[in-house]
């Protein structure tokens, strides 16, 4: 019992990695149809933002408020640098889909060459306060705090971006760009405004899952955003290509099976998890839950 | 043999007219010019290190042609189908492995084990093919993304002890013919790495010349024309995506043979995405752009590792000379500049040019 | 009179198939302007091409004036928020969205949503406002998408087969609104029902084989049974 408490805290820990990580790809992609490879980019620079601020921002540290101070420079981080790549680099190429691609996948290749160049390519040691390696006791399992911390950043996360796409002006031109963007600018709105703001939303929830990944993981290299964002792109797939909601459940669903599969044969996981990816795309082309952003 | 393969810019090949014309003649020179290489030991400074029939140039040119054959099979669907795989690292990786298992633990002699590697490998390629190709565009390729993951992540957890994991699995040489082993043979594995590229030219462009050629190009331009014409595109599609898998075998094949083994690092994504760059940097859907950029893009790569290491960059300040010597960080720069400002890549250079070679006089 | 709308020599290429080759006509600044036309002449394209909708891939030439100005090149929502109303072919409402969310998202910074005049004509609209879009039925959609550009002022509005798919009783109710608003905006009206042309077109224009094959007054081309067959495709009292 006490095993399987574990098992699910732990897989929803990972559901929440790859929640924040799909969350964004999900907006970026329902919006403006690009499949973005420089999102695990994002994820590296929240990151080594935050590894970066806990040791040299003044008043930031691997502890307390410190490490909060530490996030949220990461976060900024990875927000500046979404925004700037959409305001830079993917507005020029409008509508062109394969062209905004390729540009990320270069952008993807260089930036993770610009990390090793600053870094190394070897991991880094990550500040991780004292209480999240702590254990609490939840019906007989001993769980990491950590996996709380992934989970609660996971549906504080999931909470304000439904309320602002729920209670928000530019909310509501997303959820109608992701069904039909066109439309949307026939209704005389300049849908392109909101390309920079999914951007830099999707690169926050993307750094912020780099920062706190790397509590998970103890330590970060500048690889590590390519295997999340795989994962990430496969739980976007299972959700519905667009739809927020569609990428928390089938976060949840990917992470669970991933972790309790990985327990009983190492590595079997991960080959469900893609097993799943194909019987839904099978049955399902779309995915779960069809292109509404929301729904 | 290669007599019909005029140039033609875009991949658009009219019916070659068997008529004296250099272009036509062009890419036997250079095969004659590839297959001569080793007999010459000219020095080229700053282009080679050493002469170009020592071993290390070999080598290098070798792993060129390597990576030109693997870019020239996977741009027969990308530039030719319109095909956007993400996973044709895995097909790559099931050639370098599957070569290698099968000769270092399996003790098969070298023939047999290439010729199943690359039979299995089109195999494995055919039925993920047949469940990925039931997606279309951006979920075709976070499909083939994920089946590739899996692929590394098997080789990464070495099942059984067959793969070797992390380390990867140096190659038994004992049951290799002796001419391909050892530094002093680096030049026979040139030779045959000129085999495989000259072997995957020829295939693809037979099939880009034969009517399956057309309807795979029809394909790229409007998919659902073909339909309508009553053709099934999912059978052209798979019939594409078996051949660059089975060609992909065949290089990596090739890549276990020349480099003595294989390590996991043939099997990640970043392997597909930098075949992407080697295949927009020389033209997607050009006869020769491909095979070019693949081996400009390999080239550069270890090219810049030593140009990162050099005095000139040295003297750089910090911020400069970091960033200019990792390789994939000038390269993929540069990728995105040429997505920019050149998007039919080092091919599409001709047509781009092509107001000022009219100022040329006819070669008719 | 000048025109509210100048169409001169449109051409539309798309992919190999040259759907329009070199349309000219003009749409007049008062009343409904019918455009006719077989299936797959090219309404819709002419429409689309208007307001800078069609696909990157379609190459289009010829000149636009709307209101006295040059439009070709501009972009859409700069078009549609100087008085060009659209109601596409599929109404085009978002089907995740409530029939008030589909209103709201058609409100614009310095101006007065008009919801007098939209509930006034669609009452239903107003009843059914948390109402999910993609669950109204097709009449009630196209009340919507055409009630989601009345919300704000127009100075032409292209409508596209406001009509289609709809049972007989709803074309009355949708047809009625739309004279209503025809009384106040001029109108391009794409339609397959020659008896909703007939009781609201003043001026009509058909395109055949990608040109225009008539312009002047609706009747007269409706009242000519063999004019009206061979341009059309269809008989006199079809609908």
């Amino acid at each position: 019992m006490s095993t399987v408490v574990l098992l699910t805290l732990t897989g929803l820990g990972l559901a929440a990695l790859y929640f924040l990580v799909a969350s964004g790809l999900a907006l970026v992609f329902g919006l403006a149809d690009v499949l973005n490879f420089a999102h695990g980019l994002f994820l590296s620079v929240g990151a080594y933002g935050t590894w970066w601020a806990s040791g040299n921002l003044p008043g930031a540290g691997a502890s307390g408020w410190g490490f909060v101070l530490a996030v949220i420079f990461g976060v900024v981080c990875g927000t500046v640098v979404a925004a700037l790549v959409e305001l830079v680099l993917i507005r020029p190429l409008y509508s062109r889909t394969i062209e905004q691609v390729l540009v990320t996948v270069g952008l993807s290749l260089a930036g993770v060459a610009l990390l090793q160049a600053s870094w190394g390519a070897d991991p880094r040691t990550y500040p991780r306060p004292q209480w999240t390696q702590e254990l609490t006791e939840v019906a007989g399992a001993r769980v990491p705090n950590d996996r709380f911390l992934l989970i609660g950043a996971a549906v504080i996360v999931l909470a304000g971006l439904l309320a602002f796409l729920k209670f928000t002006r530019i909310g509501l031109v997303i959820r109608a760009g992701v069904e039909d963007r066109s439309m949307v600018t026939a209704l005389g709105i300049d849908v392109r405004r909101a390309f920079t703001l999914v951007f830099a939303i999707g690169g926050a929830a993307a750094a912020l899952a780099g920062a706190l990944g790397g509590v998970y993981a103890g330590s970060i290299s500048p690889t590590g955003g390519s295997s999340l964002l795989i994962f990430g792109f496969i739980v976007v797939v299972i959700g519905g290509m667009g739809s927020v909601v569609g990428a928390a459940y089938a976060a949840v669903a990917v992470g669970l099976l991933q972790q309790f599969v990985n327990y009983t044969s190492p590595g079997l996981g991960d080959i469900c998890v893609v097993a799943l990816l194909a019987i839904v795309l099978l049955i399902r082309p779309q995915g779960i839950t069809g292109k509404v952003a929301t729904s | 043999m290669m007599t019909d393969t005029a140039v033609t810019p875009g991949g658009t090949s009219t019916p070659a007219k068997r008529r004296w014309h250099p272009a036509r003649f062009g890419p036997l020179v250079v095969l004659a010019v590839l297959i001569a290489l080793p007999y010459w030991s000219i020095e080229i400074p700053g282009v080679f290190d050493t002469a170009i029939n020592k071993p290390g140039t070999l080598q290098l040119l070798a792993l060129c042609l390597v990576f030109g054959a693997l870019a020239t099979g996977y741009d027969l669907l990308f530039g030719r189908t319109g095909l956007l795989s993400f996973g044709h690292a895995l097909y790559f990786a099931a050639g370098v492995y599957g070569t290698d298992v099968l000769i270092t633990k399996a003790g098969y002699p070298l023939w047999q084990a290439v010729l199943f590697a690359v039979v299995g490998t089109a195999t494995i390629a055919a039925a993920l093919g047949a469940v990925a190709l039931r997606t279309n565009g951006i979920a075709f390729a976070m499909v083939t993304l994920a089946f590739a993951q899996v692929g590394a992540i098997t080789i990464g957890r070495d099942p059984g002890g067959v793969t070797g994991g992390e380390e990867g699995l140096p190659m038994d040489t004992a049951k290799v013919p002796d001419a391909l082993v050892g530094v002093t043979n680096t030049v026979n594995l040139y030779w045959l790495a000129v085999g495989v590229a000259v072997i995957t030219v020829l295939v693809v462009h037979a099939i880009a010349d034969a009517p399956a050629g057309r309807v795979l190009a029809a394909i790229r331009d409007d998919e659902r024309r073909v339909g309508v014409l009553g053709l099934d595109p999912y059978r052209y599609k798979l019939f594409a995506f078996t051949v660059a898998g089975g060609l992909a075998g065949l290089a990596g094949a090739m890549y276990a043979l020349l480099i003595g083994g294989a390590t996991p690092h043939v099997a990640v994504s970043d392997q597909t995405l930098t075949l992407l760059v080697m295949v927009v940097l020389g033209g997607p859907g050009t006869r020769w752009g491909p095979l070019i950029g693949g081996m400009l893009f390999t080239y550069l790569d270890y090219r810049l590792v030593s140009f990162g290491r050099s005095d000139a960059v040295d003297s750089l300040p910090g911020v400069l000379s970091g960033p200019l010597s990792q390789p994939l960080f000038v390269l993929g720069t540069v990728f995105i500049l040429a997505v920019y400002f050149f998007p039919g890549g080092l091919a599409g250079l001709r047509t781009r040019l092509g107001p000022l070679a009219r100022w040329i006089p006819d070669r008719r | 009179m000048t025109a509210i709308l100048d169409i001169s020599d449109l051409s539309v290429k798309v992919g190999g198939s040259h759907i329009l080759q070199g349309v000219t006509f003009s749409v007049q600044p008062q009343g409904v302007t019918a455009l006719l036309g077989r299936n797959g002449v090219g309404k819709t394209t002419t429409l689309k091409a208007v307001l800078g909708l069609m696909p990157r891939a379609a190459e289009i030439t010829g000149r636009v004036g709307y209101a006295g100005a040059s439009i070709t090149r501009q972009p859409t929502f700069r078009l549609v928020r100087q008085g060009l109303g659209y109601v596409p072919e599929d109404r085009g409402v978002f089907a995740g969205l409530t029939v008030a969310e589909n209103l709201r998202l058609a409100e614009r910074a310095g101006s007065t949503p008009d919801y007098d005049t939209v509930h006034g004509l669609f009452p239903e609209l107003r009843k059914r406002a948390r109402q999910r879009a993609g669950t109204l039925s097709g009449g009630q959609q196209q009340m919507l998408a055409i009630g989601r550009v009345l919300l704000n002022p127009n100075r032409l509005l292209l409508i596209d087969e406001p009509t289609k798919g709809l049972a007989p009783k709803v074309v009355t109710e949708v047809a009625a609104a739309l004279e209503a608003v025809a009384a106040v905006v001029p109108m391009l009206l794409v339609e397959q029902n020659l008896a909703v042309v007939r009781r609201m077109a003043r001026h009509a224009v058909v395109i055949a084989n990608g040109r225009v094959a008539y312009t002047g007054g609706a009747s007269d081309l409706l009242d000519y049974t063999e004019k009206t067959k061979a341009l059309l495709g269809v008989g006199k009292g079809e609908h």
